[in-house]
């Protein structure tokens, strides 16, 4: 069905249906509760899962597949956001004109930087994109300010246009973002028992964006123009003694990775209709980068769970402060206490990055496959404990990986 | 004329003349064998037919077109096939995947962008592959990863990625080095059976004679970067410049 065998047509049931309940799933601690701070489960921070899900997929058919590492891809992020808002500005608040144009716009920005970048492999690639990105955001503070309004960042007015929309909204302020009707700000709180739900409409319509895209990355690591990106990562020189020419095959793997990019820029602008300059900046190229390989590089579940992972961190972790400490730690005598919270302060609040640089290091020594290869690994200790000695790796003849799981 | 004709060619490596001046005429539908010590240039000449090395000077013509200038796709598009002599295959993706891949170049060129059709949808092609893994006797490992096989595995997969695209000429180096004697005989009488089916020219780069006098038509001698002679396989055996510059060092 939809051209997936079973098994991904299973795992596709399986991962749309984590997405659209996810707004449930993770709400596991009840409101009130000293755990509810480790509550996921509002829309500001679910969209952001969806959104960097969508652009880790996407980063992973042009890392993943073929083994180039692009540190630029934060530029297209950047051009689809930019992109939208214009949109936002010139026609209507419907989202689906200004995601039009953000996939076409960073698809050209693809065209050209990866025209130019993939003359080159492996570290001298990665430079050439990390420039390419760095130039984009420095033309986006200087000669581009007409179009980027500089360090102010893009944003809606009550001036604007907007021919085919409202230009001011019935309160008199700039309306908000709709998809045919549908407002993007618009959520639903169910309360059940003492558990809080929201379920958003700005959530699902990135849910469901995110599940397509997903879809539609599955059918290209199946597809046979997947297949000639892995033979890229594995051995060029028999690719191009095989009478296929490589180069066509990675610019289109970078152009679409750069045109998944830009429908998450696109929708980052879509929740909050504004772009800034920093949505370009090196680190959130670098950002997509430790997303894939923690998640699992080349794996299809594992750029969506890095994404997921570090955005979750970021959000929890610098939530936690001093006082939430204390709270924790209070049942400690004091001057252990104070030495514990002198320690945990350095992980926590701004200083979440150490977290998460803690455990990208952790996960890369131990699990160089990612967090995929670990779920795998829990997996197969569970089947060998009750299946006995039937599924001994040792006496089977080592299979290919399985690039699904 | 020949189907590859070799005129005047000569390779310079900075203060090495790799070769001299080689003129060769590789006759269609045979086995032509070039032999030679250890840095004969043997793989160098290989080199300077499929792209990979520019010569400094000559002509390289198959089927009446020049190879020189065309990058390694196009001339392996145009009916070049070539083994390695270390194997070069995808090492990361398991047999059947790599046998596909030669599937796909040779029915759809060098680039196309089938980005939402399935492989395993290809019944035709899939069917091509199998048969192609049955003919060497490689069938049982069809969902093996590729760098996990032994070196003589590797050696049939890559041969067999070659012959499935069906060469019009099948550029060998040194197609048994790392085999056990067994799969050698195999090698031998599996080139024996494509050379009789089908209409494909090989030349064939081989230290062991056992090998180059069961398959070849013309053997050409290769020493330090010039041929010494090129005659039928019986008139080289018992040649004395050979026998002096080459048989003799493998033989004792
Ligand atoms: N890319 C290169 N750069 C510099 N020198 C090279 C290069 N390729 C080959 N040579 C040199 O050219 C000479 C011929 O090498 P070649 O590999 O063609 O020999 P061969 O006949 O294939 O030998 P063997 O039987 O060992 O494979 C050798 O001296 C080798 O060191
Ligand atoms: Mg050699």
């Amino acid at each position: 069905m939809l051209g997936l065998d079973k098994k991904d047509m299973k795992f596709l049931l399986i991962v749309t249906f984590l997405t659209l309940a996810t707004p449930i799933l993770l709400q596991p601690f009840p409101e009130g509760s000293g755990l509810a701070q480790f509550n996921a489960g509002y829309p500001d921070l679910m969209q952001r899962f969806a959104i960097f899900g969508i652009f880790a997929i996407g980063f992973n058919i042009l890392f993943g597949l073929t083994g180039y590492l692009s540190f630029g891809h934060a530029a297209f992020l950047g051009v689809g956001s930019y992109s939208a808002v214009w949109m936002f500005k010139l026609l209507s608040m419907n989202v689906l004109p200004g995601l039009v144009l953000a996939v076409i716009m960073s698809g050209l920005f693809a065209l050209v930087i990866g025209y130019v970048s993939l003359r080159r492999s492996g570290i001298y690639f990665s430079i050439l994109t990390l420039a390419f990105a760095q130039m984009s955001y420095n033309l986006a503070y200087s000669v581009l300010t007409p179009i980027t309004n500089g360090e102010t960042g893009l944003q809606v007015t009550l001036n604007d246009p907007r021919i085919l929309g409202q230009q001011v909204s019935a309160s008199g302020n700039v309306p908000g973002t709709h998809f045919f009707g549908i407002e993007m700000g618009a959520a639903q709180k169910i309360a059940i028992g003492s558990w809080e739900f929201t379920f958003s409409a700005g959530y699902y319509f990135c849910a469901i964006i995110a599940i397509i895209a997903f879809y539609l990355s599955l059918r290209i690591f199946r597809s046979p123009f997947g297949l000639m990106l892995r033979a890229i990562k594995s051995n060029q020189q028999r690719l191009n003694y095989t009478g296929l020419n490589a180069r066509p095959y990675t610019l289109a793997a970078f152009v679409i990775s750069g045109m998944y990019a830009g429908l998450a820029g696109g929708l980052l602008a879509s929740m909050d209709p504004l772009a800034g300059a920093e949505r370009m900046q090196w680190t959130a190229s670098g950002e997509v980068v430790l997303m894939t390989i923690l998640g699992g590089v080349g794996t299809m579940m594992g750029p969506v769970l890095g994404a997921g992972v570090i955005k979750y961190m970021e959000n929890i972790f610098s939530k936690i402060n001093d006082q939430v400490l204390h709270q924790w730690f209070g049942w400690l005598p004091d001057s252990l206490e104070s030495i514990v919270i002198w320690a945990a302060e350095h992980f926590v609040g701004s200083g979440w990055h150490m977290t998460s640089g803690v455990l990208f290091m952790i996960v890369v020594i131990f699990l160089p496959g990612g967090l995929v290869e670990g779920g795998q690994r829990i997996k197969s200790y569970f089947k060998n404990r009750r299946g006995g000695d039937s599924d001994d790796p040792e006496h089977h003849p080592k299979q290919a990986p399985h690039v699904a799981e | 004329m020949g189907i590859l004709e070799v005129k005047g060619v000569g390779k310079r490596f900075g203060g090495l003349q790799a070769l001299g001046d080689v003129n060769l005429s590789v006759q269609e539908n045979t086995v032509h064998a070039i032999i030679g010590p250890n840095g004969a240039g043997k793989s160098t000449l290989l080199n300077c037919f499929v792209g990979k090395l520019i010569p400094d000077t000559g002509s390289v013509m198959f089927d009446g077109q020049s190879l020189l200038g065309r990058t390694p796709y196009e001339i392996t598009q145009m009916g070049v096939s070539r083994v390695f002599q270390t194997p070069e295959i995808f090492g990361d993706l398991n047999v059947m995947e790599n046998m596909m891949i030669p599937c796909f170049a040779k029915r759809d060129g060098s680039f196309r962008m089938h980005a939402f059709e399935s492989v395993a949808e290809e019944t035709d092609l899939v069917e091509k592959a199998e048969q192609m893994l049955i003919d060497v006797n490689m069938i049982d490992k069809r969902h093996m990863h590729a760098s996990s096989m032994s070196r003589g595995d590797k050696r049939r997969l890559e041969m067999a990625m070659c012959l499935v695209q069906d060469p019009k000429l099948l550029l060998l180096d040194e197609p048994t080095a790392g085999m056990a004697r067994a799969d050698t005989n195999n090698t031998i009488d599996l080139l024996k059976e494509i050379k009789e089916k089908r209409d494909i020219t090989m030349a064939i780069i081989e230290h062991d004679m056992h090998v180059v006098f069961s398959l070849a038509d013309r053997i050409t001698v290769l020493a330090q970067g010039t041929p010494l002679v090129e005659d039928s396989p019986d008139k080289i055996k018992d040649h004395p410049k050979v026998r002096e510059a080459y048989l003799g060092e493998t033989q004792q």
